[in-house]
């Protein structure tokens, strides 16, 4: 039994307690639920403050011309989507899911270190507060792009990129302690008989998302110190006038980059293989043989960062090895989807909204895996270097991948987490608005990308108009569409049909076997795995 | 099974919230001092804001790790949390080593492919074409633009004060492991003897890379400002300087709580965590000796 005291140290109760009341309850709470709930919220809402900027982008790019906002307001928007969507949407969402179900999963009280849990978390809305609000500041916000390149980063800044910086360090310090926390929970809170290999897949591509995390976050930290360094206390080491490299700004920071995409998608591998079995009645397919595509995938994310930097100038024997490289990771991730397919072979399928998210996810992912490969060919991506048909690529993991992914896994978890089943009609419905705009918007990107129109520019030639108009109906579908998700989220919070402790028939896994919703506090007593 | 009984989880706590805020006033002092630094205000805000913010966080760590140490001394952490404490550190280190990976990797960057190209190796030279007269040697005692960022006379000599750092770190690695077997012995004489030793050659380390900073300053020339090796030089070094004076304050503080008596032979994970975070800044400098100075 969990020993539970309170703030003075005085009384250890035995029993379970209830969460506390008020507003404090969230802001002190030390409670894996309490916590997982918040990340995930503050990751819809900087979706939809993200999705605005999108719309804004995509409003801009609805007819060729100058339209609606100005150049430079324009850059500002495609920088602040990026950041926002990657730091502020994708990762903290995942950081909810594990916060929520990585305890449940495999038996654990709590995460291990419950303290620096509610830190990594409320350091977040301080990150995004400050990278926000330079938006208002006098010379605008940041306008350079996501990837923040050096020098227009650096000596072509406006002057909020100091402030820019410091969001940056502070998004850091709270993956490294999130990523902490759940390696600590991991491989030291597992319930007796929970070996690594009975751990379900969400688990395992968690902790090896854990170990990408601490391995490059600080790289991230390391190049934005060398920017500010640059900046404001006169070093070169972008500036080739001391001797340095703006190159150099690039390795460092693609050296982050290319594992965070894989930050980014891996913990939607793992939910994704919780799922399927479960509406295929079916157990996963070749579950070893996951655990190690998805070590080799990660291993591989530290050796390709170079293929983002073809055209920049590096040695024909370095582009033979990035293009190689990075074509590798096709096998461990087609183990993956043939594994997933596999397990759907021959099952009792049924499509409710969770399948139904994961399904798609297979599919598209794979097309914006096939994508991926294109660019990966070093002669071919001296042709698609920075043209729509690299942003049709990477929208194509990221949002019916990594959302999808998320998507699934709310509608997947929801009645363990609110006691009520969401409404499946209006679920089918938020799944098939969002699979027809999502594919609506970035499908004819490939198009005006491979016939030449470069990325980020808020005016284009006339030949492209039909497409991207096309691509802003979409994008104005898929928006409008989450609103909807919100909608159905709140009325399955507030209400529904009663959901069992296992709501899915085929579904496994400790998680379902406390009951819905779950309790406060759960397995104070481990269970025992067989 | 036993293990996990008790697994200790803390009720409501007001020191994340406290860190929080203490963190995102800090930045924003550092910010606004930068920026009104850069342009030109006198009278910035900035530095006000941070020592509020930089108090925030001392009261912050006070209270936090004395609410643990309190925790951990009434007997409420089990050995399955002291791992967690275990892996927690560990994986801390390792987050710190990708800290230092990141500037020994500019380094390694900068001599061994930026530079020999911008002195026109390589296929094509095109980097050769921007400043042709230009030769690359490290150390680099000529930068292609010596107006922007004028060069130094001369680096350091890795034989003089910074052989002596050397040698004072390691030792101090090795007194702290006395001191640690100490513990272990429960020898309290020979344990205080050993990390107040540890810690005035940490003190002895930070005096001398001092006084090295200053020469480099005012008679070498070797400033931040003065191109790639003094950008390298001064990040790599500078940072694991503020680790070494980080690392120093942790030592005291174990010392201060050794004087009150804390720790007993076979519980003292908070002194074992100090030492291994002590050993990572030896190691670090090391590399730094190696990479920075001799070669």
């Amino acid at each position: 039994m969990s020993t539970v005291i309170d703030d003075h140290g005085h009384a250890a109760h035995d029993h379970a307690h209830g969460p506390a009341k008020g507003l404090m309850r969230w802001v002190l709470t030390t409670n894996h639920k309490d916590i997982g709930t918040m990340y995930l919220w503050f990751a819809f809402a900087m979706f939809l403050l993200g999705g605005s900027f999108a719309m804004v982008i995509r409003a801009e790019l609805f007819q060729p011309g100058l339209q609606i906002v100005k150049p430079a307001f324009f850059n500002q928007m495609t920088t602040m989507h990026g950041l926002i969507m990657v730091f502020g949407a994708v990762m903290p969402a995942f950081v909810g899911l594990a916060n929520w179900m990585i305890p449940l999963m495999i038996g654990a009280p709590d995460m291990a270190l419950p303290r620096m849990n509610n830190f990594s978390f409320w350091l977040l809305p301080a990150a995004f507060l400050l990278l926000v609000s330079t938006l208002f500041s006098p010379g605008g916000g940041p306008n350079f792009g996501w990837t923040f390149y050096a020098p227009l980063s650096t000596t072509y800044a406006p002057a909020s990129v100091t402030f820019f910086i410091f969001a940056i360090h502070l998004m850091g310090i709270s993956s490294i302690m999130g990523a902490i926390n759940v390696i600590a929970t991991i491989l030291n809170l597992r319930a007796p008989g929970m070996t690594l290999m009975k751990m379900p897949l969400f688990v395992w591509t968690w902790l090896i998302t854990a170990f990408l995390l601490i391995a490059v976050m600080p790289v991230l930290a390391g190049v934005v110190t060398m920017m500010l360094m640059d900046i404001h206390f006169g070093t070169s080491f972008f500036s080739a006038a001391g001797g340095g490299d703006p190159v150099l700004f690039q390795h460092v920071f693609w050296f982050f980059g290319h594992p965070e995409v894989y930050i980014m998608i891996l913990p939607a591998f793992g939910a994704v293989s919780s799922i399927i079995p479960a509406f295929s009645r079916k157990p996963l397919f070749g579950y070893t043989s996951m655990v190690y595509a998805t070590g080799a995938i990660a291993f591989l994310s530290f050796i390709v960062w170079a293929h983002h930097m073809f055209v920049v100038g590096i040695p024909v024997v370095g582009e033979l090895f990035f293009m190689y490289a990075t074509m590798l990771i096709a096998v461990p991730t087609g183990v993956k989807v043939f594994n997933w397919v596999s397990t759907m072979w021959e099952g009792s399928l049924t499509f409710e909204t969770p399948m139904l998210f994961a399904i798609a996810f297979v599919i598209l992912f794979t097309i914006g895996g096939f994508s991926g490969l294109m660019l990966a060919i070093a002669p071919a991506d001296f042709q698609y270097h920075d043209t729509y048909f690299v942003v049709a690529h990477f929208h194509y993991v990221l949002v019916p991948g990594a959302i999808f992914g998320i998507f699934a896994s709310a509608y997947y978890w929801l009645p363990k987490w609110t006691g009520h089943m969401y409404d499946e009609t209006l679920g089918k419905l938020h799944f098939w608005l969002s699979f027809i705009g999502m594919n609506m918007a970035f499908f004819p990107m490939h198009f005006v990308g491979l016939a030449g129109m470069p990325r980020r520019v808020p005016d284009y030639n006339l030949q492209f108009a039909d497409f991207n108009m096309v691509s802003s109906i979409g994008a104005f579908t898929f928006g409008v569409t989450q609103i909807f998700f919100l909608f159905i989220v709140i009325k399955c919070i507030r209400g529904g049909k009663p959901a069992p402790a296992k709501p899915w028939d085929g579904a496994e896994g400790l998680e379902w076997s406390v009951p819905s919703p779950a309790p406060y506090h759960t397995f104070q007593t481990p269970p025992e795995v067989k | 099974m036993a293990a996990h009984q008790h697994y200790y989880v803390p009720a409501q706590s007001k020191w994340p919230i406290i860190a929080t805020l203490g963190m995102l006033i800090t930045v924003f002092g550092l910010g606004t001092w930068f920026n009104d630094m850069k342009a030109g205000h006198e009278d910035s805000h900035g530095p006000l804001i941070f020592f509020v913010g930089a108090l925030c966080l001392a009261y912050m760590l006070f209270g936090w790790f004395g609410a643990v140490i309190k925790e951990s001394r009434a007997g409420l952490y089990s050995p399955q949390l002291d791992r967690s404490f275990r892996w927690g550190m560990s994986w801390f280190i390792f987050s710190e080593v990708m800290f230092f990976v990141a500037f020994f990797g500019a380094l390694f960057y900068v001599r061994h492919l930026a530079g020999p190209a911008l002195g026109g190796e390589g296929a094509k030279g095109v980097a050769h074409m921007l400043w042709p007269n230009f030769q690359f040697a490290w150390p680099l005692l000529h930068t292609p633009d010596p107006k922007l960022f004028p060069p130094p006379s001369d680096v350091i000599d890795p034989w003089h004060l910074p052989l002596i750092n050397t040698i004072l770190l390691v030792s101090s690695s090795v007194t702290i492991t006395i001191a640690h077997h100490a513990l272990r012995k429960d020898h309290r004489g020979a344990l205080k003897f050993w990390l107040a030793l540890t810690i005035v050659l940490g003190l002895a380390f930070l005096i001398l890379q001092a006084y090295e900073y200053h020469e480099a300053y005012t008679e070498l020339g070797l400033t931040l400002h003065s191109g790639i090796y003094g950008a390298t030089f001064f990040m790599l070094t500078g940072f694991h300087g503020a680790h070494v004076t980080m690392g120093t304050i942790i030592l005291f503080v174990m010392l201060m709580r050794i004087l009150r008596g804390h720790f007993s032979a076979d519980k003292h994970f908070g002194f074992e965590a100090a030492s291994w975070y002590w050993h990572f800044v030896d190691v670090v400098w090391v590399g730094l000796f190696i990479f920075v100075y001799v070669l």
